[in-house]
């Protein structure tokens, strides 16, 4: 960040294009799943067809209002179904069905947790039932633009957030917040290459105290984390040297180009934009109960904030702790099993974002991708628990797993890392370590206490790591006292 | 030498007689499907009611609707030939909806009406002629020229139905298929002197019907008789799951009402149908049909419908604003007209949407544009759709007195061609009768009801949500005790 | 309320059509006309009436999730103005 935070202050709100998991599409059964030729899962309805109509997907509503519920959020109970009218190739009618004054998720929020410990509360103004428009492929057709419809009519929710957050951190921290959710309650692949998460972010500075918020410039289809963060900021420095030049944001839509990682205006979309939307006479409000609503939110699993408060309850585990094992139902699953197995869970929590969140990050794994499965790592916990290995040789037998060496009980055999236990065989080294250190022994009687971590140390060195440290304090103790 | 069946007119002829021929075998359907296809060949070079014959695929239609009747799987419609408006998408057959945006286009599917209307064994002689887009009143805004009324080949046939119309008056066609969203049947019904209904908004499907004005476009069947609409509508009537504003409602035989006696039948006559601009001897002709049906033991009640004088405004507004969206479509990207060369994306779509769309379309679009544009939604359009409501409410109000709302189809009869095309306002107030039951969403009918000057006119019969049966009955009597629906144009005899 | 020139242009832009310079006046003339018509409306009071955006009170019926659509590329793509390798061509998109 290169601007004075002292000076300005940054607001942010975002706009988060998520696809909803249907095997067809919102308004027409073709298929939505990814990478199919160009054009081959477009029926009729996707290609605008004269006089076809569109047919309000079941599986489309149920998961917008599972997103609903999920974030707290009030239910349209009956919502309707718009026109929002621009020409684009890519949008074969030529209007959008999406939902405007009337949308099936209205308010509602989300907490994010802050660099400094502290939660803040995102609020969200509404979540929007909505169809994705297609593809357009630059280049290589003889300078024309060739254009993909297999992707019209996807369903989308795109999720509307307040102009609560004042930092690209903080707008991350919201974005990463609401993509756990969507996997969490499966209502998403959440796959962000595939364009199945992205999102437009609307950014505006303003002098610190001052009550108006700044003129905005949206930006347009972010499709990762790293990127909303780049482009968020640069787009803050445009804005405070244009202001500070002396001049004026206008309000635009703008590409994030992160090859050059600049902002630029896209004046083509801005050209006399008027949307012209009015209801869409070819669908019905949609019209929702009570039930309905209960239906839906029985189907709802344990949500990660339910779920780290319980952590924090019924394992004790610090509130840090449980809030990152909580960010994906996988990890969150595994951490329960490797608790469960081995009977630690603070052993469990701190070995799970401890060495294995940490071997995960280095090889870009998703949880489910561990090379160490939960039964097997409990087994290597287990092995912690019991004294048969020490916590430093554990990270030795990991590592051996992770590279495919077997279980952990299979590990430590096959390689004699076995913990010492037997107290005469321990004996023998003490008093061998103490036979070779006389005068630092004297010292030690003396009342010199740091000596004693000299003779563990040597001892456990003696051992190969392998003598119980605890056995050994305690036979040192007892040669004092000799 | 002529054999008996060929010295028939089968022209002569209702499909409900057709049928009965059919099923007895005393024509194959060959031999009438061949039949219309001569008399559309001798006779529609003065009408151009057709934009399309499908003349091989009818004759291979009636060939199976001939096996079928003789394995005894035929229904009453089988082996009878119609055509059908060229609003409607016909697989493999140019569907071009009055417009040189769709001149070169094949349809890749079939509209649900035309599905319905082959499993009944229905088979079709071709596309009729129709105003562009079904926006227009006179049938002259077809790419494809103006159809001329047979009764006064000077004259309209009316619009936007105008083909089908003009096709069944000159009995080129028993019947026809029709679209109505202001009055579209029912307008054209009355110029050329046949029977029409539009239906309930939401009993037939209008998938694969090009759509004008989603909201208001509904079709129905166009024919000699109430009986033979009621036969139609059977089978273009009922659920569709590929139209979301389709009911989910039984669908009863139309025809089992027909005979119900009339007495005590009460018809509203709304004041606003017979006051000013109404042609006088217009006002004859529907007044002596309400004396036969007085005679036929219905009484009639004076009703007001106070507010649709303001029908036409809010049509203007409804129909335009949607169909500015809807025929946004027509972009030449994926089929459709297409502009020579374009030198971007821009003049790609304004020229192919400016040279493949006439100019009351262009218009149409336009007035839409701007009443849904930002600063002016609340003014016209969230104004009209309030309207839309008082309107409604009107009938609601009235059929509580009143069983059917009777008056005239349109003012006046069919005009010369040519005369009001330059001046929209006087062409869409034509329509003024007939709009308000398409605001209001309801059924209304045109029955022929006799001549000012050799030209039709129609009796406008609007009834309750769903209640076309009682329509169909009303039309049937007086059917039964006038002929002016048997009565075919001299020169098409 | 009449129409100037100007804002048929507007309105022919946002509408994605061509209008001949010449055609424009006639246009203006035609649309003010049917304006006039339009504002007519403006002499009934409607403050507090539930706009009617479908002329019956249903509701959206709602269709299973499921695939019923097969590739029918070649079909579509036979009436298509221009197409290459399975996709629809357009003068160059600027972005």
């Amino acid at each position: 960040m290169s601007y004075d935070t002292s000076k300005w202050e940054v607001v942010i709100g975002l706009e988060i294009h998520c696809q909803l998991a249907t095997r067809s599409k919102i308004f027409s059964g073709a298929s939505t799943a990814y990478g199919a030729e160009p054009n081959t899962q477009a029926c009729a309805v996707d290609l605008a067809l004269p006089g076809v109509l569109p047919v309000f997907n079941k599986e489309a509503l149920r998961l917008a209002v599972k997103f609903g519920l999920a974030v707290e959020a009030e239910i349209g109970m009956r919502s309707v179904f718009d026109r929002k009218n621009y020409f684009y190739p890519d949008s074969p009618k030529a209007y959008q069905i999406t939902q405007m004054d009337h949308p099936i998720v209205g308010k509602g929020h989300m907490d994010i947790e802050l660099e400094n410990g502290e939660t803040k509360r995102i609020g969200i103004t509404r979540a929007h039932l909505e169809e994705d428009a297609g593809k357009s492929m630059h280049g290589s057709y003889h300078g024309m633009t060739g254009i993909d419809l297999n992707r019209a009519g996807t369903p989308l929710i795109e999720i509307v957030s307040e102009p609560d957050m004042r930092s690209a951190k903080e707008a991350v921290a919201y974005m990463k917040k609401i993509h756990s959710l969507v996997r969490y309650i499966e209502i998403s692949d959440g796959n962000m290459q595939e364009g199945s998460f992205r999102c437009d972010a609307n950014v505006s500075v303003r002098p610190h105290g001052q009550k108006e918020f700044g003129t905005r410039a949206e930006l347009k289809n972010i499709n990762s984390f790293r990127f909303v963060e780049k482009a968020i900021n640069i787009e803050i420095e445009r804005q405070i040297d244009v202001i500070e030049d002396g001049g004026k944001v206008i309000q635009e839509t703008r590409l994030y180009d992160a090859d050059k990682n600049e902002t630029r205006s896209m004046r083509s979309k801005e050209e006399a934009n008027d949307y012209r939307y009015f209801p869409d006479p070819d669908l019905l409000p949609v019209v929702i109960d009570e039930a309905y609503i209960e239906q839906i939110r029985k189907e709802l699993p344990e949500l990660p904030e339910q779920k780290k408060q319980r952590y924090m309850a019924e394992y004790e585990l610090s509130a840090y702790d449980a809030a990152v094992i909580t960010t994906s139902r996988e990890l969150a699953a595994y951490f329960e099993t490797v608790a469960k197995e081995c009977g630690d869970a603070k052993l469990s929590a701190n070995w799970v974002t401890g060495e294995l969140a940490a071997r995960l990050n280095k090889e870009e794994l998703e949880i489910t991708e561990s090379k160490v499965d939960a039964e097997a790592f409990a087994g290597l916990l287990k092995r912690i628990k019991d004294n048969t290995i020490s916590g430093k040789i554990a990270k030795d037998v990991f590592e051996a797993m992770w590279q495919g060496e077997g279980s952990a009980d299979q590990v430590i055999e096959s390689k004699g890392l076995k913990q010492i236990t037997d107290s005469s065989a321990i004996e023998a080294m003490v008093d061998e370590v103490i036979a070779n250190n006389p005068a630092q022994f004297a010292e030690l009687k003396g009342g010199k206490d740091k000596m004693m971590g000299f003779f563990v140390g040597q001892i456990m060195k003696a051992s190969g790591g392998k003598a119980n440290p605890g056995q050994v304090n305690q036979l040192m103790q007892k040669k004092l006292k000799d | 030498m002529m054999s008996q069946k060929e010295m028939k007119k089968y022209h002569e002829k209702t499909i409900a007689e057709l049928s009965t021929m059919l099923q007895a075998g005393e024509v194959t359907s060959v031999e009438l499907t061949q039949y219309f296809l001569n008399r559309i060949k001798a006779h529609d070079g003065r009408l151009n009611s057709f934009i399309t014959v499908t003349e091989e695929l009818a004759l291979a239609a009636a060939k199976d609707a001939d096996a079928a009747i003789k394995n005894g799987t035929a229904g009453p419609l089988t082996g009878v030939p119609i055509a059908h408006k060229d609003i409607f998408c016909t697989q493999g057959v140019r569907t071009s909806c009055g417009s040189k945006m769709l001149d070169n286009f094949i349809s890749p599917y079939d509209a649900t009406v035309v599905t319905k209307m082959k499993q009944a064994g229905v088979v079709m002689l071709g596309k009729t002629n129709m105003d562009e887009f079904a926006m227009g009143s006179s049938n002259e805004t077809s790419f494809y020229g103006a159809v001329k009324n047979p009764w006064n080949t000077d004259t309209v046939p009316g619009g936007s139905s105008g083909g089908s119309a003009a096709a069944v008056a000159a009995r080129l066609a028993p019947a026809a298929t029709g679209t109505d969203t202001g009055g579209s049947i029912r307008q054209p019904a009355s110029m050329c002197g046949i029977t029409g209904i539009k239906p309930t908004y939401g009993r037939v499907s209008r998938y694969g019907m090009i759509a004008f004005a989603s909201s208001l476009d509904q079709a129905g069947p166009m024919g000699q008789s109430a009986h033979d609409c009621a036969l139609l509508l059977n089978a273009m009537a009922g659920f569709d799951e590929k139209d979301s504003t389709c009911l989910d409602m039984e669908v009863p035989d139309y025809t089992a009402e027909l005979d119900k006696p009339l007495k005590g039948l009460r018809i509203g006559l709304p004041k606003e149908y017979f006051g000013e601009g109404l042609n006088v001897d217009v006002e004859k002709v529907i007044r002596a049909a309400l004396d036969e049906y007085k005679k036929l033991g219905a009484e009639l009640v004076d009703i007001e419908l106070p507010n649709s004088g303001l029908s036409v405004p809010v049509y203007y507004v409804v129909a335009p604003a949607e169909c500015s969206a809807n025929l946004s479509r027509f972009d030449g990207v994926r089929y459709g007209y297409r502009c020579e060369n374009p030198v971007d994306l821009m003049d790609l779509y304004t020229r192919s949407r400016g040279e493949g769309f006439g100019a009351e379309v262009k218009r149409r679009i336009m007035v839409g544009t701007y009443a849904l544009s930002s600063g002016y939604y609340d003014a016209y359009y969230l104004k009209s759709q309030q309207l839309r409501h008082k309107i409604s409410d009107d009938f609601k109000n009235a059929f509580e007195k009143v069983d059917v709302i009777m008056g005239p189809t349109a003012p006046d009869t069919a005009f010369n061609i040519g005369e009001k095309s330059d001046d929209p306002i006087s062409m869409y107030l034509s329509d003024i009768y007939t709009i308000a039951v398409n605001l209001a969403g309801l059924p209304g009918m045109s029955v022929p009801a006799g001549f000012v000057n050799g030209k039709p006119v129609g009796l406008q019969i609007a009834g309750n949500y769903f209640k076309e049966s009682q329509l169909l009955n009303v039309a049937h009597q007086y059917q039964l005790h006038t002929d002016w629906h048997r009565a075919i144009p001299e020169a098409f005899v | 309320m009449s129409l100037d020139a100007d804002a048929v242009k507007k309105i022919a832009y946002l509408a994605r059509l061509k209008i001949d310079e010449a055609d424009v006046p006639v246009y203006a003339n035609n649309l003010s006309n049917i304006i006039d018509l339009v504002e007519q409306m403006n002499a009934v009071n409607t403050d507090g009436v539930v706009p009617m955006s479908h002329p019956l009170d249903a509701v959206q019926r709602l269709r299973d999730d499921v695939v019923t659509e097969i590739n029918q590329r070649e079909i579509f793509q036979a009436i298509a103005p221009k197409t290459e390798d399975g996709l629809y061509l357009v003068p160059q998109v600027i972005e």
